[in-house]
């Protein structure tokens, strides 16, 4: 079948719209792989940073990134021989590798601690928990971002 | 700055309770432009302390990445009455307290 006018006119239209398409929005400020593990090693030191006991809830998906639900558990009897010293939760893309450092002791009966975060891409978020024998455990978890924070326009 | 503190005002010696704040406050990551290019400067809580009668019992150090009004949850022992002080410390001199009291059976 020969090619009508019109079917031509709109295959050039469309082409028209898509070669205008392409127009990069450049994030120059993000944390990398390499700023979250230096951030968790400035806490961790040369310890070994051990899987288990420690739980992060998040939305595995969320459509804005300003406001993410987070909690952090461990599982610890929080005695005073054997507690949660401190809590820290590190991202991979936002801008900077710190979202929170969280400190308790004996006296929280539990070691669980909620916060709403933001996350500017999708990215990995990682929570290590420091025992009181300054064991280190930590966990991750993926989360997908459809709205992005922290680096957005202003209006 | 308006505060929102959630504490049971009762408890029975040894539970454990949970207690909640809200704050309000921009949290300016300090990562933002305005249209016409200008980075907009840091304006973040970057501290809060719970004291229970003078006695420190949570810290958090806080940075760009929660989000806006820091909302915080954490839980303690309830072990006598009396008061529970919050404190938030920011960017440009920022300061707010807050307190709650709970009476122990």
């Amino acid at each position: 079948m020969p090619t009508t006018r019109r079917q031509f006119l709109n295959l050039a239209g469309g082409m028209t719209v898509a070669g205008t398409v392409p127009i990069v929005t450049l994030r120059p400020l993000q944390a990398t792989p390499a700023m979250l593990n230096a951030a968790i090693r400035n806490v961790v030191g040369e310890a070994q940073l051990r899987s288990g006991r420690i739980r992060l809830d998040i939305p595995p998906l969320v459509e804005n990134g300003n406001t993410v639900p987070m909690t952090v558990s461990v599982a610890s009897p929080m005695t005073a021989d054997d507690h949660v010293k401190s809590i820290h939760v590190f991202n991979e893309k936002n801008p900077q590798p710190n979202i929170g450092n969280f400190y308790l002791g004996p006296s929280a009966g539990r070691a669980q601690v909620s916060t709403r975060i933001r996350l500017a891409d999708t990215q990995k978020v990682v929570a290590i928990a420091r025992l009181s024998d300054d064991t280190f455990w930590q966990v991750a978890a993926d989360v997908v971002v459809t709205l992005a924070a922290c680096t957005e326009e202003m209006n | 700055m308006a505060a929102l503190i959630n504490v049971p005002s009762k408890a029975r010696r040894g539970d454990i309770i949970e207690i909640r704040t809200l704050t309000s406050h921009i949290m300016e990551t300090g990562f933002r432009h305005t249209a016409d290019g200008k980075l907009v400067p840091r304006d973040i809580i970057t501290s809060f302390i719970c004291r229970y009668n003078g006695a420190e019992i949570f810290r958090a150090d806080l940075f760009p990445a929660i989000a806006a009004n820091p909302y915080l949850s954490f839980f303690t022992v309830a072990k006598e009455s009396g008061k529970f002080e919050f404190e938030w410390i920011g960017d440009n001199g920022y300061s707010s307290t807050a307190s709650a009291s709970i009476t122990v059976g």
